[in-house]
């Protein structure tokens, strides 16, 4: 499927000294790491070569409390305010479709392109933004690339790239209930590593991905990156192609029914070659909780933090404030996000509801819950997931990146232990000094309940 | 971006390893909209205590680190975020080199697209820089090699086109700019 793709968009192949020009179909862009490349651009006196293949949000720095979203009351930070301003002035000047703080449509970047149905198997799509790896949930090509390339693809719509290996993930049997696909991801990161898929484009398959939701596919490709991997794909079927058709900018009439044809010949055929494979058995699997500084140190809910380690082991424990061989359901949690690219759509929304209803937050917990667009947002209000929140105790916030990364202020206080649905436990991620533990929505909305890591399997 | 041909500096060395691009720009300091000035809050979160006192034991705050323009890190650098603001970073500090056993993708790209050079060395290699901190060191863009005070001369891998870009001190972009026609022809053939 790579290949396919790839081959599809080779404008001049590589040879043994240049990389190969691929063209890119849709450059999604945001105002962290595009404003540098419109300085670039001005510089040289270029302009976009296709701004109808590019599309702008605000999401990483932009606050999501209402009143600051809505309201009138200006963004806290001051630098980022001036950010949202100069990537309004940056599409505006470029002639970029851009979604503003207020407009409805506005959301976290890789939330958003699927939504919209701009999101497709078969495409090229990147972002300056790692996580870009998510829209390989529906076979397209998804990359994040850095601010130099995001001027590159600005002027040219396309980049200089060599042709990654292929690796296969056969992830085999079902998940069993209660074990989700966030669980699945972090024990195939836990088992390769987080450099395993460097240099590879991962391609998950075999029956436990073929029944997973287009929302638990994308939380699956999403976090291919944290295992270093350059993209995640996963093959186009019938639920792609359900999931596409009622979006408002996939295809439509002849145009639709073409595509689809052309996107059933997408998948791998049977027995093709790949650099490299693994296989996980979906029904051994249990509810997954990182416990240490990478998203690779992961442990089953239901067991303890390793015996033993080497010195970033060491290093890691120290910072989470645990010990070796600690059980993992006795750590204490504060604080509680759900949201991110990761799990920030309806359905992780749903799930956390589901285990939330009828509780309230355990004395000294925090929680805050931001959908990861305003759609999502209005979907889940429409469904009265927000009461269920709010009665808990939880906050309800405007869409963004938020706690995922706090750029925007949404921060957990030093030395807090936060669950977390985003993607990464790097040591200051979510604030400095906060330890965060990388779990599923249902977990952490266990947890939330109790105030210490628990299975949510408890609640069903 | 600047050329770079040789490299002859000591060395600072950070031996752990998946050092992410959140340690190396934490994301609070990325509301910026220009590529410079990151380097005064580079590692911020390790350099420097709650109170913004530099931590006297980490190594880039140590008087021999002073000047140092080689960053020795353990393997898989640069893990993470795709930021590019790490790479300017690094380079606003004032180092021009990072060797290292393994860099993740997109830290790598992005580093050889602002001249700071990744140098892929061998295990062994790794582990004598690892184990002397300070080591004065030859990095040698053209033939792809560095040398070790000892003579030991590694090679790191660096394709044709990467190299004669850091040589040459030219970006990429001019290369792709060259190729309008070739697009132009792409374009029209899948309308």
């Amino acid at each position: 499927m790579f290949e396919k793709v790839w081959d599809d968009h080779v404008v001049v192949p590589e040879t043994a000294d240049t990389p190969a020009v691929l063209f890119i179909d849709l450059h999604l862009t945001h105002e962290v790491t595009t404003p540098q490349a419109y300085t670039e651009l001005r510089n040289r006196g270029l302009r976009l070569r296709r701004p109808d293949l590019t599309l702008a949000t605000m999401d990483h720095s932009t606050p999501t409390r209402t009143e600051q979203v809505f309201g009138g009351v200006p963004i806290a930070i001051d630098s980022a305010a001036k950010q949202v301003k100069q990537l309004e002035a940056n599409a505006h000047e470029f002639g970029v479709e851009l979604f503003n703080l207020q407009d409805s449509r506005r959301g976290i970047v890789h939330i958003i392109g699927p939504e919209l149905g701009l999101t497709q198997p078969n495409k090229t799509i990147v972002c300056g933004d790692s996580h870009t790896s998510t829209h390989g949930a529906f076979g397209a090509l998804a990359f994040g690339i850095g601010t130099t390339e995001v001027g590159h693809v600005l002027a040219t719509q396309c980049l200089l790239q060599r042709r990654p290996k292929t690796f296969a993930i056969n992830v085999t049997n079902s998940l069993p209930a209660g074990v989700t696909a966030k669980d699945l991801i972090l024990a195939i990161i836990g088992k390769i590593g987080v450099s395993g898929g460097t240099g590879y484009v991962l391609e998950y398959r075999g029956p436990a991905i073929e029944a997973l939701s287009m929302d638990e596919r994308m939380t699956i490709c999403n976090m291919s990156i944290e295992a270093g991997a350059r993209a995640g794909m996963i093959a186009p079927d019938a639920t792609t192609f359900a999931y596409l058709e009622k979006t408002p900018r996939a295809p439509k009439g002849d145009a639709w029914a073409a595509a689809v044809e052309r996107w059933k010949k997408l998948p791998t055929e049977a027995g093709a070659r790949f650099d490299r494979s693994i296989d996980i058995d979906a029904a051994a699997l249990v509810p997954m909780v990182t416990y240490g500084t990478h998203p690779g140190m992961v442990a089953p809910i239901t067991g303890s933090v390793p015996a033993e380690g080497d010195a970033v082991f060491q290093k890691a424990l120290a910072y989470m404030g645990l010990a070796a061989g600690q059980i993992i359901s006795e750590v204490p949690v504060q604080n509680v996000f759900v949201g991110s690219c990761t799990n920030g759509r309806l359905s992780d929304l749903r799930n956390a509801a589901r285990v939330l209803r009828g509780h309230k937050l355990a004395a000294g917990v925090k929680m805050l819950v931001v959908p990861g667009s305003q759609n999502v947002k209005r979907a889940a209000e429409a469904e009265g997931l927000d009461r269920v929140f709010l009665d808990a105790g939880a906050e309800w916030r405007e869409s963004g990146c938020s706690m995922c990364l706090g750029m925007n202020g949404d921060l957990v206080p030093s030395g807090h232990y936060s669950i977390s649905t985003s993607n990464r436990n790097f040591e200051g991620r979510q604030g400095v000094g906060a330890r965060t533990l990388l779990a599923s929505p249902e977990t952490a909305a266990a947890s939330a309940i109790r105030g210490r890591v628990t299975d949510p399997r408890e609640f069903s | 971006m600047p050329a770079v041909r040789t490299i002859r500096s000591r060395t600072v060395v950070l031996p752990t390893s998946n050092i992410d691009t959140d340690q190396i720009i934490p994301a609070r300091f990325l509301t910026s909209t220009s590529k410079a000035g990151f380097g005064k809050h580079l590692f911020a979160d390790w350099r420097f205590d709650a109170s913004g006192n530099p931590r006297p034991e980490f190594e880039l705050n140590k008087p021999e680190a002073r000047g140092a323009q080689v960053l020795v890190a353990g393997r898989n650098i640069g893990c993470g975020s795709s930021r590019e603001h790490a790479a300017w970073a690094l380079q606003d500090f004032g180092f021009t080199a990072v060797i290292s056993t393994e860099f993740a993708d997109i830290f790598r790209t992005n580093s050889l697209k602002n001249g700071l050079v990744p140098v892929l060395v061998d295990e062994a290699t790794h582990a004598w820089l690892i184990a002397n901190p300070g080591a004065e060191v030859t990095i040698d863009v053209e033939s792809g090699t560095v040398t070790l005070p000892n003579g030991t001369i590694a090679r790191f891998p660096l394709e044709g086109f990467a190299r004669y870009c850091l040589l040459n001190g030219v970006d990429e972009l001019g290369y792709l700019l060259s190729k309008s026609d070739a697009i132009s022809a792409y374009e029209q053939a899948h309308r």
